[in-house]
């Protein structure tokens, strides 16, 4: 792999939320849905990140960009601390840092016409002159894939894809350099994620864009990412280029990752790790190696000691006392 | 050959909607054997899941009714049957989990409650006997200690747990047909391959035949026998699974397997089918797929002929995919 510069860098990442006492609830204790994550994105390539629901990706994803801040740990864009950012450098670090949801139903204002909700980027930050904005609109949606008269019509006349490439042009308006995808393509039916697939990985090489690419599943990482991580209950547990990683993977939560993904082929010969148990709570994460409870290798060790990512082979890290 | 157990003969379903009736299921003819797993794939709108609520009568009243065909179950055709005849047939003989475990389960009601309700009802046992039973079929599913979560509430358990109840459930009444739909797919893929996995032993078990209704071809690929694609309200190809994955007819079943990314699967642009599913109130003439197919001829705005093209291989199309 060439080398570039890392774009994005954090430095033992941490989110705690305090549990919410709402109602009559008596519970208390602390979400702790990032725990001590260190990772770089570098300049041009896809970041896979695999997880489960609930393991914290989506946090990570917010984290990472400055949605919310962390509880401990930084991160670094281009250099330069998140943390220390004024909030005019966090303003014009917004302008390089997007961000593109699963749902591209609730992220549009229904009231609002498609020319009016990709403009407004573009107005919030004062870009270009009113002719000007409106010429980029136009544009970005030929970019995408849509019409300029569409400029002029309401979110609920298209469908979910149509809706996703609005999504991605409002996203694009002010040229990002970083664009974080959280389930781009989960909510769509399966012969739309291909064209939003196709459209993203397009739009990459034509922009030299970086994506971070949230995702639950491993083919849609596998089709689009150069690097994967895989996360369990807060936790990065590998690291790793993508074709070693896909070839063979290392941690053991990986591996039952991998063989549970279902493969559409009737004939294929498998061998499946079925875990047993269900995903702990991340209110209360077990001891030691988080998934200590459900791995099929565990040893006297794994629930005392807490393993740290250590790099095991160039490019690949893993999270494990038995590797 | 097997047994047949639940036979449909042109069943056509219509919702009346402000803008006119929409047909969402159009001429459906389906046989499912003793011990036999059927799938049922298709995209959002397809009308799998309106089929599968047509047999149990439990189409939303009074916008949807089945303008036209019969179902044969058990010597007796379930249209016409008396709602309270109906009543008893489903739950005893034909059971259904549906993809949202918490909206199908009381909250307010432990689910050993719930269990033994079900069982009460259709198996005449006591309070006792019931509630051994129900703490077995939470064994069988696989919940731990389920002399201990049987007094436990719908939101005490993880999503994984709750759908395990609600096939515990669907079970206890020992159905000759279960009808899943979507019943993974708001599971993890660690979780999903207990389920499946589950879902296989029990039916060899208790010998029952399985409609399996989803929109992911690898979790068909995984437990089915038989399968058939629907499109627009329509079957549009209907074979054996190992026949339907490796030689797949129908324009529309073979472009959905090549827009899928698969892991080890061919990589760069993924063959991306055009277009978008047409809405129900506005189809074209002949095949609802022609705007988007890749072997498009005029042809295709005639209805296309329902032809054997291999035995028990068939497709609505006028001109297939040839291997």
């Amino acid at each position: 792999m060439k080398r570039s510069p890392p774009i994005l860098a954090a430095e033992q990442l941490t989110k705690h939320y305090p549990l919410k006492t709402a109602g009559f609830s008596r519970r208390s204790g602390i979400v702790r849905a990032v725990e001590d994550v260190s990772l770089t994105v570098l300049s041009g390539e896809v970041f896979g990140l695999v997880g489960e629901s609930g393991c914290g990706k989506s946090t990570l994803g917010r984290v990472l960009l400055r949605l919310e801040a962390p509880t401990a740990g930084q991160v670094f864009f281009a250099g330069r601390n998140l943390g220390a950012f004024g909030s005019s450098q966090l303003k014009k670090f917004r302008r390089e840092a997007q961000i593109i949801y699963q749902d591209p139903y609730s992220a549009l204002n229904p009231r609002q016409k498609i020319g009016r909700l990709i403009e407004e980027p573009l107005s919030i930050h004062q870009v270009g002159t009113r002719r000007e904005r409106l010429d980029r609109v136009h544009w970005l949606l030929d970019i995408v894939g849509l019409q300029p008269d569409h400029a002029q019509r309401y979110p609920h006349e298209f469908s979910g894809g149509q809706r996703q490439r609005i999504v991605i042009a409002r996203a694009l308006a002010l040229n990002p350099k970083l664009l974080l995808a959280d389930e781009p393509v989960s909510a769509l039916d399966v012969s739309i994620q291909a064209q939003i697939l196709n459209l993203l990985e397009g739009l990459r090489a034509e922009f030299g864009l970086t994506y971070i690419f949230i995702s639950h599943d491993l083919s849609v990482i596998e089709h689009i990412a150069d690097r994967v991580a895989v996360m369990y209950l807060g936790r990065l547990v590998e690291v790793g280029p993508k074709g070693k990683f896909y070839n063979q993977p290392i941690h053991p939560y990986s591996r039952a990752l991998l063989s549970a993904a279902p493969i559409p082929d009737p004939t294929a010969q498998r061998n499946r790790v079925i875990l047993t148990g269900d995903v702990p709570s991340a209110v209360n994460p077990p001891s030691g190696c988080a998934f200590h409870p459900r791995c099929p290798e565990r040893r006297d060790i794994c629930p005392t000691k807490v393993p740290t990512l250590r790099q095991i082979s160039p490019g690949r890290w893993v999270s494990c006392h038995l590797r | 050959m097997r047994e047949t157990v639940l036979e449909i003969k042109g069943l056509t379903t219509q919702f009346r909607t402000r803008r006119g009736v929409v047909t969402a299921v159009d001429g459906v003819d389906l046989t499912l054997g003793r011990g036999e797993t059927l799938g049922i794939v298709g995209e959002s709108g397809c009308g799998k899941s309106v089929t599968a609520l047509s047999i149990l009568g439990l189409l939303p009243k009074p916008a949807g009714k089945i303008a036209s065909g019969r179902i044969f179950f058990d010597g007796r055709d379930l249209v016409t049957l008396r709602e309270a005849d109906l009543r008893h047939i489903r739950g005893n003989d034909i059971s259904m989990i549906f993809q949202e475990p918490m909206t199908s389960l009381n909250p307010v009601y432990t689910v050993g409650f719930q269990i033994q309700e079900a069982i009460r009802k259709h198996r005449h046992m006591n309070k006792g006997a019931s509630r051994t039973e129900a703490a077995k079929m939470l064994g069988l599913v696989g919940i731990p200690e389920p002399e201990m979560r049987i007094d436990d509430y719908p939101h005490q358990m993880s999503g994984g747990m709750r759908q395990r109840v609600m096939i515990a459930m669907a079970l206890s009444c020992h159905p000759q047909i279960m009808i899943a739909d979507e019943p993974t797919t708001a599971l993890d893929v660690t979780i999903q391959a207990q389920i499946l996995d589950l879902i296989g032993r029990l039916k060899d078990e208790i010998g029952m035949s399985v409609l399996l209704i989803t929109h992911d071809l690898g979790v068909v690929a995984e437990i089915s026998q038989r399968v058939m694609v629907m499109y627009a309200g329509k079957v549009v190809e209907s074979a054996n699974a190992e026949e339907l994955f490796g030689n797949p007819a129908h324009p529309y079943t073979v472009s959905l397997f090549k827009s899928l990314p698969k892991i080890g699967g061919r990589k760069g642009t993924l063959e991306a089918i055009p277009g978008v599913v047409p809405s129900l109130l506005n189809l074209p003439k002949g095949c609802a797929f022609q705007e988007r197919c890749f072997k498009a001829q005029s042809r295709c705005r005639q209805t296309p002929p329902w032809q054997e093209i291999r035995p028990s291989h068939r497709v609505r199309c006028w001109k297939p995919v040839d291997q």
